[in-house]
């Protein structure tokens, strides 16, 4: 349409015009656009709780953190998590200082954390969807890649995470002395339930 | 849009296209979600936990205490002198027994009761943890418990007539502060001031005696330790003097007790193995009432047992 303007004499001064309009309107709705993926992408976990179970020959051993703290991006699918091994409360608080200090080490490696991606989902979705978790998860200075299946739900602006896992002790160097390994499973089942809602 | 381009407009373009360019970077470097959750975390007051195996070290206390509603069984057993030889089996023909049950009422505070076999003794004290070693948003060097023990003597059975004794001469009174630092996940080390007054003595003792315990423990793995125990009493009476004074002295002959032993934990069980020169087991016995010179060879071996049973589950 412009093309009825064109003469050389004013073809300047039209052009900058429109010009200045679209860089302002690109440059706002880019602001805009970012903006935006900060407030209503990013997750933050307002409750989120790990917890394992391990089934054992004399005694199951369950404990859980209710400490931890997560991050999940709703458009990437990217999701993180991280806490104090310390955090952990068993029922038996004996059992506690025991796996704080002899399987744990957890003066040496205090924290344990998941990063990677969440994929099969969507925001729009109603209902349970079935997802799939893969990415880095360190326990006792180890890191490994995992896949772990779990659900999505969306509820208004609240979305539900959980998932079920297994963890192989020797995987992740924590070793079992010889002396009570009838008492200690050399694998736990880890289960994730966590409460996110916008950042 | 092709007419857009002139010098000026291009410049204009330029910018636009380097800011969107540049924009996703930024966003990018921020997209580490791990990154974020570590920088959001504040630091917290770390508390130095497992400084010991156990609640005794040697023959004594360790700073530990049990966690609430958790019950202590402790068996703990002393043989005869090694120096007995093979007649006596190197002193495995006799023992004297300690049993005793320490329950935890709050994670700091423990109380427990106990029967020694040596002058027949019942016991009971209270175990309080006052401060704990910490680091991270608040540090303090140290774990402090307080012990505040007394003992009743049931041997001998009667006092003679006449003789003026009564029931409250078989009591004596322990206060101890128990001090101990973790100073790496190997080793830790322990002081232990302590007051005993005995009701009633022996002529060559006084009734209000000071000690001062130095200890601590070593780990050899996971669940092995190697610990060491010494109790030094300012106020033990002098042996010449005694034995210059008596033709058998043996009796009242006072050492300072001194014990190493090996700690191997199985889960809710303590095992310790020691070798000492003492055989009582409450304050009064071992810190005032060592019979045995250790240097002269009357090393006495013994093992403390102990089994937790978590009565209450604690939430």
């Amino acid at each position: 349409m412009l093309t009825l303007l064109l003469s050389p004499s004013n073809i300047r001064r039209i052009q900058i015009l429109p010009m200045i309009i679209f860089k302002k309107l690109l440059f706002l709705s880019y602001l805009f656009i970012s903006a935006q993926s900060y407030s209503q992408q990013r997750f933050f976990a307002e409750k989120a709780i790990v917890s394992f179970f391990s089934d054992a020959v004399v005694e199951d051993i369950s404990a859980t953190n209710e400490k931890v703290t997560s991050i999940f991006d709703a458009v990437s699918g990217e999701v993180a998590y991280l806490m104090n091994i310390k955090d952990f409360q068993f029922p038996n608080k004996l059992m506690q200082v025991h796996f704080n200090e002899k399987y744990m080490e957890s003066e040496k490696y205090p924290k344990s954390s998941f990063q990677g991606k969440i994929s099969g989902f969507s925001l729009n979705a109603t209902g349970k969807q079935d997802v799939k978790a893969s990415g880095k998860l360190t326990i006792h200075g180890v890191t490994k890649n995992i896949e772990a299946p779990g659900t999505v739900e969306v509820n208004g602006n609240r979305l539900t995470v959980k998932s079920k896992f297994t963890v192989k002790l020797l995987d992740y160097n924590i070793k079992v002395p010889q002396i009570v390994w009838q008492n200690i499973a050399q694998q736990v089942e880890v289960t994730v339930d966590f409460v996110y809602r916008p950042l | 849009m092709i007419l857009f381009i002139d010098p000026y407009n291009l410049k204009c373009m330029r910018r636009v296209i380097l800011l969107l360019l540049i924009t996703p970077l930024a966003a990018f470097a921020q997209d580490d979600l791990l990154g974020e959750l570590e920088k959001g975390t504040k630091p917290e007051v770390e508390y130095t936990f497992a400084t010991f195996k156990g609640t005794r070290l040697g023959n004594g206390h360790t700073v530990e205490t049990k966690n609430a509603g958790a019950l202590e069984f402790i068996f703990q057993h002393r043989f005869g002198p090694v120096s007995g030889g093979a007649y006596e089996l190197f002193g495995l023909d006799q023992a004297d027994v300690r049993l005793g049950l320490d329950y935890g009422i709050t994670d700091n505070l423990s109380v427990s009761i106990s029967r020694n076999s040596v002058d027949k003794t019942m016991d009971g004290y209270f175990k309080y943890k006052a401060l704990r070693q910490s680091s991270g948003a608040k540090t303090f060097p140290v774990t402090i418990t307080a012990l505040a023990g007394m003992a009743y003597k049931l041997s001998p059975k009667d006092f003679e007539e006449g003789s003026g004794l009564e029931n409250v001469d078989r009591l004596s009174y322990t206060g101890q502060l128990l001090i101990a630092r973790k100073f790496s996940t190997n080793f830790s080390f322990q002081l232990m001031p302590t007051f005993i007054h005995k009701n009633m003595v022996e002529f060559n003792e006084v009734n209000d005696q000071f000690a001062l315990g130095v200890g601590g423990r070593t780990k050899l793995s996971k669940s092995v330790a190697l610990t060491f125990e010494y109790y030094h009493n300012f106020n033990l009476p002098d042996n010449d003097d005694t034995e210059a004074l008596l033709e058998d002295p043996s009796f009242y002959l006072r050492y300072n007790s001194l014990t190493f032993g090996i700690d191997i934990e199985t889960g809710g069980h303590v095992f310790q193995l020691l070798l000492t020169n003492a055989i009582g087991l409450t304050e009064r016995a071992f810190i005032t009432e060592t019979r045995d010179d250790f240097f002269a060879g009357d090393i006495h071996l013994g093992f403390n047992v102990t089994r937790t049973f978590q009565l209450k589950k604690s939430k």
